[in-house]
């Protein structure tokens, strides 16, 4: 790869200077807010979960630093690479996957373990923004042009479904279509694709597991079967209900600490925040993502190449997502589905989806000014 | 470039129309959040309370029973109880098999349990075995670990110290059954728990119930008890003090025990303070409030010794002799003069049939004193010739006889006081003259009961006031000796000359050489007692059986023999107590149910707080009894 002569090589220095600290730091202010809620959780102690997710935390953050501090088109070379690996891995779960949780998830590899689908957010934010890096708007014109970005959209999505993960294969289609949105697709094919997707519906509603079902018929009326599949959305919605304006008080959610809320350090610590801390909590987490994502806005527009720009869209929108489908989960607007509230809930899989998609965005960011080719090169525009 | 810049501007747009929906979407976030938070918040508050506070019932002490003195008649012991929750335990069955190393659980027992446990949700906790001693509470405790949901809960069970003594009197608790719910005290919806079935511990049953309280529990989403959030305590029952006098019950039952069945009752003739109900065979109420096995209960409910009938108020009997005071009230009141003399030689006939005196050589020529002192029957068929069975119902209706007496607790019976009118209208016949002359003798149609006799004697003794019989001394708390105001009874309109005659002629039937009861007189002067014998015949003797020879008691089966009866009271000169004795088929009055009566009111007197300082407390009695009674009241034909 050829560097672009108007945009020399920046040294370390300045690259870290370049980084957005004011992000880093809402990135912060929020995982402090979450490593509170799981001190919480844990009854007033830093065990199980809140001393635990501090460590990966802080892996994280210098996971992020690092992937930002990567040149923007080492990313763009090797973005195919990743989504290849990730479909591979995706794949292998099928395979050779561990049943845990009602679905196959986990990939045991030696000594650690991980979650394919995870890593295929961001390798296919990668390789989307890699192919449209280069569309021009009569491009993605052309129905032909789309073929191939809607196959990698579709294996992996059809995977995930496979496995089954509802939530994952829902974000990554929402993600997808962002994506294809911004690369310019017009609004009519969105329109086919809306009649197709519901034309299969009834399909798709024989390929899903009782449990799948049961939760969307639960959804609808969740108080129908208070002890049986309703019970985690009711007690989610008395809990969120009870807090009130200001909350039960930091440490004395009754809800919560009386285990009637279910998965409170994970999937419903949203709830368990708004018990304790009240609308004035929640509506305060609420505008902290709000802020982070406006920043994400901010950052990627102004990146000066498509692919920095799709990159940060796509990230930013991925968390979003993640924070709009949680929160709307465990008020019961949406199914339940399984998807953790981005830098608060415990657990590393998710954490690091999302700090490495923070890195990107911040290397889109670092490297705004970096002028790519139609075809990766700097210079062939 | 302008390709590129197109694009950029494409992108721009784009990206402004996504941060909008994205803002719109969070604003949904945060309208729901205002709806769930703000909007229905009281209607969550609400939930989440009810999903962590379990409010739990406290039971209250149940009021104990005392007698006059303030002894305990029921009280309230610990009562280990042993639970177990269906969820915890899993396998019912593999638990109950661990359990019997520890303690005991018959098979029957072993059944109920485990039809509970289909029966109920898994959760609610099921009695298995009540009353554990001790050691049993230990093994169970020190086994805990291997005993998954059995539990030891710490209850109150009814005790009745002194068994069966006054064991009618004060009836039982037991568990609730479907005809007590439409009593709404939340109470008895609490397993296990114990109301009262019959005698005191029913009609007091509220009182001595108490309120509940409850404890606010916090619970966890297993239903775990975190910590209790308030706690209001119950109103604890009260106390109910009988006018019972404990060691003059007891001695009443160690006396009737020695009889195969029998009843008594003595009363103050001026308050109407039941000091003694005594009714024997009697039950153990601590079996009732246990709860009886099928044997237990059978073996009761068929014995012919009525051990379940409280005798004293449920027994019904021909008052025989012991009726003639009200025969003779019933005559003077009518205008037959006392000196009225009537000549008996031992039987007196009215038309064909003939009607004998107990007494084959006859008495002789007797006034109306006479004729109580020697029971002579031959009198009595004279005055009620000459006064009528409605005037004899009358006076006898005055005494208390022919109708419930009024005490407070249930299963009094009214016996039965016949008239002209009575028995056209129940048996639709007339009234024959020789029904006349066997009503005079307490026989035929007649029935009382031991109470309604004892509430005669004290209408007599007292000076024709119209004491009623009381149970309640009052209902109390801590302090037993605390008395009811003595209340006024009224005049029974019966002429002082009745009254004279009659009261002379029980003084001489104790006293008197020739009395019926003089074996069973008390010598002491100031607690002489006045008395009134009588033998009632439960079968027909035979014209020819009289006609040969009359069978002696003892030849009879025992539901053949006669009755005894005796009333009386003490002191003869200003009476305060007075008594009636049933034996059921003892035999003669004098000879059975005088002897219980005199020790009974010797102890009565001997007690008595205002006899305490009237000399030394040596019982005395005219020396040895004869072993046989010489004369037994003999029963008209």
């Amino acid at each position: 790869m050829r560097l672009s002569t108007a945009d020399p090589t920046l040294s370390f220095a300045q690259k870290l200077r370049q980084i957005n600290w004011s992000f880093v730091l809402v990135v912060c202010l929020v995982a402090c807010v979450g490593l509170a809620m799981l001190y919480s959780a844990g009854n007033g102690h830093v065990n199980p979960w809140a001393s635990r997710q501090a460590m990966r935390f802080g892996a994280a953050l210098a996971l992020m630093i690092c992937v930002a501090l990567v040149d923007i088109r080492i990313w763009l070379r090797y973005a195919y690479w990743f989504y290849f690996i990730a479909l591979g891995l995706v794949a292998a779960v099928d395979v050779i996957g561990v049943v845990g949780m009602g679905a196959q998830r986990w990939l045991h590899l030696g000594f650690f373990q991980i979650q394919p689908s995870e890593v295929m957010k961001v390798s296919l934010i990668l390789a989307l923004a890699r192919y449209f890096h280069g569309a021009m708007l009569e491009d993605v014109a052309r129905p032909s042009y789309l073929v191939v970005p809607v196959l990698m959209v579709l294996l992996p999505v059809a995977l995930v479904l496979k496995q089954p993960d509802l939530g994952t294969a829902m974000m990554l289609s929402l993600m997808a279509a962002a994506m294809f949105f911004l690369a310019g697709v017009r609004l009519w094919m969105f329109g086919v694709v809306l009649v197709v997707a519901a034309g299969a519906l009834p399909i798709a509603w024989k390929f899903l597991k009782g449990y799948q079902r049961n939760r969307i018929f639960t959804f609808l009326d969740p108080e129908s079967d208070p002890l049986g599949a309703g019970y985690h959305i009711l007690q989610s919605k008395i809990a969120l209900g009870s807090g009130g304006l200001f909350g039960k008080g930091f440490l004395l959610g009754t809800q919560s600490h009386l285990n009637f809320l279910p998965e409170k350090q994970t999937d419903f610590i949203f709830t368990m925040l708004a018990e304790e801390l009240g609308i004035v909590g929640g509506l305060g987490l609420i505008a902290l993502y709000g802020i982070l994502v406006a920043l994400g806005f901010a950052l990627s527009l102004r990146v000066r190449n498509q692919f920095g720009r799709l990159i940060g869209m796509g990230v930013t929108t991925t968390f979003f997502l993640y924070v709009f489908i949680n929160i709307a989960m465990v008020m019961g607007l949406i199914p339940v589905v399984g998807v953790p509230l981005p830098l608060i809930s415990y657990g590393g899989t998710a954490l690091i989806t999302i700090m490495a998609g923070f890195g990107l965005l911040l290397s889109a960011s670092i490297h705004r000014n970096v002028r790519i080719g139609r075809y990766g090169h700097s210079d062939d525009i | 470039m302008y390709r590129d810049n197109a694009r950029i501007k494409s992108f721009g747009r784009r990206t402004a129309l996504i941060a909008g929906g994205q803002l719109l979407l969070f604003g949904v976030l945060g309208a729901r959040l205002y709806q769930l938070q703000v909007l229905e918040s009281s209607r969550y508050k609400l939930l989440a309370d009810e999903n962590r506070i379990h409010l739990r019932l406290l039971p209250p002490p149940r009021g104990r029973i005392l007698d006059r003195n303030g002894e305990m008649l029921a009280v309230n012991r610990d009562n280990f109880r042993l639970l177990l929750v269906p969820e915890e335990a899993r396998d019912v069955e593999g638990i109950l098999d661990a359990l019997s190393h520890y303690v005991e659980l018959p098979e029957p027992q072993r059944r109920r349990v485990l039809r509970e446990v289909r029966r109920n949700r898994a959760f609610v906790p099921i009695t298995l075995r009540e009353n554990l001693s001790w050691e049993e509470v230990a093994r169970v405790e020190v086994n805990a670990p291997d005993l998954p949901g059995v539990s030891i809960d710490v209850g109150q069970t009814r005790e009745y110290p002194e068994g069966g003594t006054a064991g009618h009197l004060l009836g039982y608790v037991a568990a609730v059954s479907e005809s007590d719910q439409d009593d709404e005290d939340p109470l008895l919806a609490l397993p296990g728990f114990r109301i009262g079935k019959s005698g005191v511990e029913k009609i007091q049953d509220l009182a001595m119930r108490g309120k509940a309280g409850n404890s606010q529990l916090e619970v966890n989403a297993v239903g775990r008890v975190m910590r209790e959030l308030a706690r209001q305590e119950g109103v604890p029952g009260q106390d109910v003090a009988l006018t019972l006098d404990l060691p003059l019950q007891r001695l009443a039952m160690k006396k009737l025990a020695e009889k195969e069945s029998a009843a008594a009752v003595i009363m103050d003739v001026r308050s109407g303070d039941v000091l003694v109900m005594a009714s024997s065979p009697a039950y153990d109420p601590n079996a009732f409030a246990r709860g009886l096995t099928s044997d237990e209960w059978g073996s009761l409910s068929t014995d012919e010794k009525t051990p379940l009938i409280n005798k004293a108020i449920a027994g019904v009997y021909a008052p025989g002799s012991t009726f003639k005071l009200a025969v003779a009230i019933a005559a003077i009141e009518a205008g037959i003069e006392p000196d009225h003399r009537v000549s008996c030689h031992g039987w007196t006939d009215l038309g064909n049939a003939r009607f004998h005196c107990w007494q084959k050589r006859g008495h002789g020529s007797l006034d109306m004193v006479g004729g109580i002192e020697n029971s002579c029957d031959v009198y009595f068929y004279d005055l009620a010739r000459r006064i009528g069975v409605d005037k004899i119902a009358e006076a006898a209706n005055k005494l208390g006889l022919g109708k419930r007496v009024g005490l407070e607790v249930p299963g009094e019976k009214p016996g039965l006081m016949p008239t002209r009118a009575w028995k056209r209208a129940t048996l639709g016949q007339p009234w024959t003259p020789g029904e006349n002359l066997v009503a005079g003798i307490g026989q035929g149609y007649v029935l009382t009961t031991p109470l309604q006799l004892a509430v005669m004697t004290a209408r007599v003794a007292n000076g024709a006031k119209a004491v009623t019989p009381r149970l309640f001394r009052d209902m109390l708390r801590g302090d037993a000796s605390a008395p009811k105001p003595a209340i006024e009874f009224p005049d029974l309109d019966i002429s002082p000359k009745a009254l004279e005659v009659v009261q002379k002629g029980m003084w001489a039937v104790s006293n008197s050489p020739r009395g019926t009861a003089r074996s069973s007189r008390i010598a002491k002067q100031p607690f002489e007692m006045a008395g009134k014998t009588g033998t009632s015949q439960v079968r027909r003797i035979t014209k020819y059986e009289r006609e040969t020879r009359v069978r002696k008691n003892e030849e009879l089966p025992w539901k053949e023999r006669d009755n005894a009866l005796f009333v009386g009271y003490v002191p003869a000169k200003q009476p305060r107590y007075a008594i009636s004795v049933v034996v059921e088929h003892g035999g003669g009055g004098a000879a059975v149910a005088g002897p219980i009566a005199r020790d009974l009111l010797l102890e009565t007197m001997l007690r008595d707080p205002s006899g305490r300082d009237r000399g030394p407390t040596v019982a005395s009695t005219d020396g040895p009894l004869p072993t046989k009674a010489k004369d037994g009241d003999g029963g008209p034909t």
